[in-house]
């Protein structure tokens, strides 16, 4: 595949590895990807593709390997080096300028010029006009990115690659939040920037739209290289088992729970532009896994449900009784318990040791005339810690210290010491290794064999399927699907998450 | 604002939001232009100048009320536009005063050592150490990656202690400056003073430099999303040291005017003053956050200011209340910022969700 003596691709990566502290995020990575191509590269989350992105894109230095343009080896040290040597990447999240006009953020840094070098502002609204005529968009090139749509953000991201006139562009699942017709139209300039000579790396979890789009297929799997497939020699099945390419459940230990009563009942939760209309419950015993695509809204409502966040209508109930809204002391005083997406920015004092941690949450039942010692501190969370088999030398180890999985377990910890009835997880094992993984999914089959309510939200939708006794799915803010476990495929999973999106097409 | 009830004129701006807007371009500029906040401010400032010229009419009508007018807010003004650049990149620069105290010694120095030396060299030279000084800002901000709030708090204090030492209980007094530079303080073209000319020439610079060059549209794409700024390749670091070099470099030019205006320099000249210029710059319209305003907004609340200091006693207000003025001034503007910026986001949403 990689031979030298073929004629050089219009773009290639090697062997490139890239670690961020101990976790490996890409350990072998390989593209090839010829001019007037469209590639695909698949894999589940966490494969180490969006990690390859930014390594092309120059956000990343890559630790090892080769990154080859036109046969040229490149080692870009910044977005702009990039961008100057004609590689424009369109993010899974878009980043733009809230402030500025549509317009400025297609053209900043290259805006046309007057002959006395001024921004050249009637050319820049002309040439803005142009091109979202020529992606079939209506959108008034002076108003301001912010409160764009996320569709219509990709929309200013596509038309900011195609105005760079890049050699290669590459698309981090541009898709996820676009709807039908908004697909199509994307597709169409796809092909015709292929047909002008471009290389296109295309990510998406939809292998529709991979087979229908891609003509060749790279599949990655836990940050290494798997296989590359001319789409017409391969079909759906075979990339899936490339890209799962173990048994799944030997990642997910699930044991069948007792269900018992609801402990959590939500009702017709409204947030103007987030959610709308969100009614469901989770019952003892029960993991409920939500499922979606990235900004579906998802973790906006588990945050309503906790009360971090405000909703406008609606009611929360824990065991029948209600839960006041916009106050998360009185969701823990009602027995939620919420471990969060980013364990080192919400969940852990991660300068602070293990018991420190843990104790934090339950001072108030703690201090001895309110004062804390190390020690009390230390006995509380004994017992804790060496439920969870928190590997850490000892409790008053710095969290900072550990590793993703048994910080994940250290967040865990400190919220079971609440003595919860509901534990809401978001992300359970985002960038944690595929081995410690199954840990903590071990973990929360155990919690839910002893009682606990279970409410886990998942962008990896082997870990919905393989652990959630129903699966509810969300799309653009509103619940689509309640598919219990026997009935939930990646199928009808997917469909339902991007359902309301193909029925407003 | 009061046709919220009138569903169709609710209905077609929302739409606005979205798609193109087919309206004349030049309705779409006075629209604009009506309802900014620069013109908001101007009014205000209109409205005190006519208050105070009623109570007495030679704050505004004498020969030296509408000097003063326009003289006294000359130096803020040559430092709020450079604070305005700086804080539009999220930002600030608390080391202004300074810097204008340093260099407003260096002035009297110059003159004092080096008699016969051209003013407009002294100029030059004011300008050059602003910028250095201000070069220091910068590099301690984009390099050592520490918050601008801290470094400049810092420097604040060191630069202070610097003309302390330096000038020590040591004062410049008029004598030690040529009649010509002083003249500069008081002098008139077409009775608007000079150091006012000079304060207008930097805002227009500036103000074209921002609204039409590439860099100074970075300056706003910087202040507006930093992460975003870096992802898109745009020269971060570059920028916002460039931005405290102009700061420095205002601050200096300040500092010579403010030897020119007063005659007399000591090592406590403009102790405070860069508090004012972060307020005027608020009150301006420049959002804290950075990432929109204009140093036209910062200008005319320099002049905002500095007016509503020599009204308030003429409107007969106890001194107390004057600075509590001031105070609800610029709380009322950071509100006003907040409240507009939440409801043009719900707008914009709800109208996407509408549509």
């Amino acid at each position: 595949m990689t031979g030298p003596a073929s004629p050089a691709a219009r773009i290639e990566l090697r062997d490139v590895a890239k670690a961020f502290g101990p976790v490996l995020a890409l350990r072998s990575g390989n593209i090839r990807v010829e001019a007037g191509s469209i590639h695909g590269l698949v894999g589940e989350n966490g494969a180490g593709k969006s990690t390859l992105v930014k390594i092309i894109a120059g956000v990343h230095r890559r630790d090892g390997g080769e990154l080859l343009l036109d046969g040229e080896p490149v080692d870009f040290t910044s977005t702009a080096e990039s961008k100057a040597a004609g590689v424009a990447v369109i993010y899974q999240e878009p980043t733009l300028f809230p402030d500025l006009s549509v317009t400025e953020n297609i053209f900043m840094g290259r805006q046309p010029l007057t002959t006395g070098r001024r921004v050249d502002r009637a050319r820049m609204y002309a040439e803005a006009e142009r091109l979202f005529a020529r992606l079939g968009v209506r959108i008034d090139p002076r108003r301001p990115a912010l409160g764009l749509s996320i569709a219509d953000q990709q929309i200013i991201e596509i038309a900011k690659a195609i105005s760079l006139d890049a050699r290669v562009l590459v698309m981090d699942e541009p898709t996820a939040a676009l709807s039908g017709v908004e697909v199509e139209r994307l597709f169409a300039v796809a092909r015709s920037l292929r047909d002008e000579g471009r290389a296109l790396i295309f990510i998406s979890h939809r292998f529709d739209e991979v087979f229908e789009l891609c003509d060749t297929v790279t599949v990655m799997r836990d940050g290494e290289y798997i296989a590359t497939r001319p789409t017409q020699d391969t079909d759906v099945d075979e990339i899936v088992a490339l890209m799962v390419g173990r048994e799944v459940g030997d990642l997910f230990p699930k044991t069948p729970a007792e269900v018992g009563a609801p402990v959590l009942e939500v009702e017709n939760l409204n947030r103007a532009g987030v959610f709308h209309d969100i009614s469901f419950e989770v019952r003892a015993g029960e993991i409920v896994g939500l499922a979606g695509l990235v900004g579906a809204g998802r973790s906006e409502i588990a945050r309503a449900v906790f009360g971090v966040d405000r909703y406008e209508s609606g009611t929360v109930k824990i065991k029948g009784e209600r839960v006041p809204p916009s106050s998360p002391k009185a969701a823990i005083a009602a027995g939620m318990a919420f471990v969060p997406e980013d364990r080192r920015k919400q969940g852990l004092v991660t300068e602070a040791s293990v018991a420190r941690n843990v104790a934090g949450v339950i001072r108030r039942g703690l201090g001895t005339a309110r004062l804390l010692t190390t020690k009390a501190e230390s006995r509380a969370a004994g017992p804790w810690a060496g439920r969870l088999e928190v590997k850490t030398n000892a409790l008053d180890a710095n969290a900072v210290t550990m590793s993703g999985g048994n910080q994940q377990k250290v967040v865990i910890a400190k919220w079971l010491a609440t003595d919860p009835s509901l534990l809401i997880i978001d992300e359970p094992t985002r960038g944690i290794d595929v081995g410690t993984k199954a840990e903590v999914h071990r973990l929360l089959s155990e919690l839910a064999g002893q009682g606990l309510a279970i409410l886990m939200i998942s962008s990896e939708l082997p870990e919905v399927l393989g652990m959630a006794d129903r699966v509810l799915v969300v799309c653009e803010g509103r619940l689509t699907a309640d598919i219990p476990r026997d009935e939930a495929t990646p199928e009808n999973v997917m469909r339902a998450a991007t359902r309301t999106l193909e029925d407003a097409s | 604002m009061s046709t919220t009830h009138h569903a169709p004129e609710t209905a077609s701006s929302d739409a606005a939001l979205v798609a193109p807007s087919n309206r004349p371009t030049w309705l779409r500029v006075v629209n604009d232009l009506v309802r900014s906040r620069e013109m908001s401010i101007l009014l205000v400032l209109a409205l005190v100048v006519a208050a105070a010229t009623v109570k007495t009419p030679s704050f505004l009508v004498s020969a030296n009320g509408w000097r003063d007018l326009l003289l006294t807010p000359s130096i803020l003004l040559v430092l709020a536009v450079g604070q305005a650049v700086v804080i539009i990149t999220r930002n600030v620069d608390l080391s202004v005063g300074s810097v204008l105290a340093l260099t407003a010694y260096l002035t009297g120095r110059l003159f004092l050592d080096l008699p016969g030396i051209p003013i407009v060299a002294v100029f030059a030279i004011g300008i050059l150490a602003g910028g250095v000084l201000g070069l220091v800002n910068g590099l301690l901000v984009s390099v050592a990656n520490v918050p601008s709030l801290v470094i400049t708090l810092g420097t604040l204090y060191v630069f202070r202690g610097v003309v302390l030492t330096w000038a020590g209980s040591d004062r410049i007094n008029a004598s030690d400056m040529p009649r010509d530079f002083l003249s500069l303080g008081t002098e008139s073209i077409l009775t608007i003073p000079v150091l006012t000319i000079i304060g207008l020439a930097v805002l227009a610079v500036v103000g074209y430099f921002l609204h039409s060059h590439r860099a100074g549209r970075e300056l706003y794409a910087i202040g507006s999303d930093p992460d975003a700024a870096v992802l898109y390749g745009l020269a971060v670091r570059r920028r916002v040291l460039g931005a405290f070099v102009l700061s420095g470099g205002l601050a200096g030019l300040a500092g010579v005017m403010h030897a020119g205006r007063y005659g007399t320099v000591s090592s406590g000249a403009g102790t405070g003053i860069e508090l004012e210029a972060v307020a005027a710059v608020v009150i301006g319209g420049v959002a804290i956050f950075g990432g929109s305003g204009t140093v036209w907004g910062a200008a005319i609340g320099a002049f905002l200011l500095v007016t509503i200091d020599r009204a308030l006693p003429i409107l007969g207000i106890p001194d107390f209340w004057q600075r509590a003025v001031v105070g609800t001034l610029i709380i009322t503007a950071i509100v006003l910022d907040r409240v507009l910026a939440a409801r043009r986001a719900r707008k914009l949403i709800e109208a996407r969700d509408d549509s």
